[in-house]
């Protein structure tokens, strides 16, 4: 079962190292949104906004209208502050989002693996 | 590839949802018999990490953006099934708190990069090993697994979004959701990662594998018979 130690866990040499990688990682994120500015490209396919959508084809279907705005993420697209549009703060969101993302994948999945593997025993 | 919502009609990711919720079931049971307690951390680690690697957006210049998944690095490392686990976690994470894919596509999503992906990858990367080249064919594997299997799963969503229009429209033949048929979602799904994201996702696997068969081979699921008594 699970010990009172919660996610904290013995890490090897190896493992550590590998978290410092993801930290890295997470630290040059923002080529994710400077790239695509550089080479001018836009949303990936297929994940228009419904106002891009209506500039692609028209219209914005009916049934996607009802469904788009479903759901208000607390920090959508990564952005802390979606209005502020400074490159330089946008990377900044960029890292601090990451870091925030990472970090609860990292914590949910070590418990979700816990509770399968040990739980059997 | 984070299908939105609105995008995918509720005959569409009602069935995947269900699909979805069915194969992460098998897989909490096949993770409980196939990895050790050593593997936890590890597996946080790879849920982490696919969520990082999907961060770093791609440009097709003057088109759209795209970005590698890692499902195929975890399949062969921990297994398609961990892969299913972790992957999912990462893509549940990513529709809630930062709005990347939509609510009700989760099914979708999660069947497209959780699910498809490190299970062709896992078992593209086993036959390939099958052919005795050594260092460099277990390599030249690890890219063709990534590289294949994040195309596929493109191509696959791109058959979901494609056949939206068929499923449901008005009368005056305006679609209800993805208003793209076929013959336009997987050409453009399938070349933007043909030519680019595929190449990163198969780099990215071939680095990693390399790395875990120099620092921890013992733990390489692909190379093992499965069984968690088996090593460590």
């Amino acid at each position: 079962m699970l010990s009172g130690k919660g996610v904290r866990m013995k890490l090897d040499k190896l493992q550590k190292k590998i978290l410092v990688i993801l930290l890295s990682l997470c630290l040059i994120t923002p080529i994710g949104i400077l790239l695509p500015m550089v080479f001018n490209a836009g949303d990936a396919w297929g994940e228009w906004s419904a106002h891009t959508l209506k500039d692609l084809v028209g219209y914005v279907p009916q049934g996607l209208a009802k469904y788009s705005d479903l759901w208000e993420a607390p920090l959508p697209d990564y952005a802390i502050n979606t209005t502020d549009t400074s490159v330089v703060h946008q990377s900044g969101f960029y890292i601090v989002s990451c870091i925030i993302g990472a970090t609860v994948t990292y914590v949910v999945m070590l418990l979700i693996s816990k509770l399968i593997i040990k739980g059997g025993k | 590839m984070h299908i939105p919502d609105g995008y995918l009609s509720p005959q569409t990711y009602i069935p995947l949802i269900g699909v979805f919720v069915t194969t992460t079931a098998i897989a909490v049971k096949k993770v409980k018999n196939e990895l050790s307690a050593h593997n936890i951390p590890y597996l946080g680690m790879a849920a982490a990490f696919s969520f990082i690697i999907m961060m770093f957006n791609l440009p097709i210049p003057g088109g759209t953006t795209g970005h590698a998944v890692g499902s195929a690095v975890i399949a062969i490392i921990f297994g398609p099934w961990a892969a299913t686990i972790a992957v999912s976690v990462a893509l549940i994470i990513q529709a809630f708190i930062f709005g990347d894919g939509g609510i009700t596509a989760i099914g979708a999503n999660c069947f497209n990069m959780a699910v498809f992906m490190p299970f062709i990858a896992y078992y593209i990367f086993r036959l390939l090993c099958k052919f005795p080249t050594g260092k460099p064919g277990v390599t030249f594997a690890a890219f063709i697994s990534g590289y294949l299997s994040l195309v596929f799963a493109a191509i696959l969503t791109a058959v979901e979004f494609g056949i939206q229009p068929m499923i449901a429209s008005t009368a005056d033949g305006k679609a209800l959701y993805c208003p793209y048929n076929l013959s336009i979602a997987i050409p453009a799904m399938a070349i933007e990662h043909l030519l680019l994201f595929g190449i990163v996702e198969g780099i990215v696997t071939a680095l990693i594998i390399n790395y875990f068969l120099k620092n921890e081979r013992d733990l390489v699921y692909a190379f093992r018979k499965g069984g968690k008594n088996e090593t460590r």
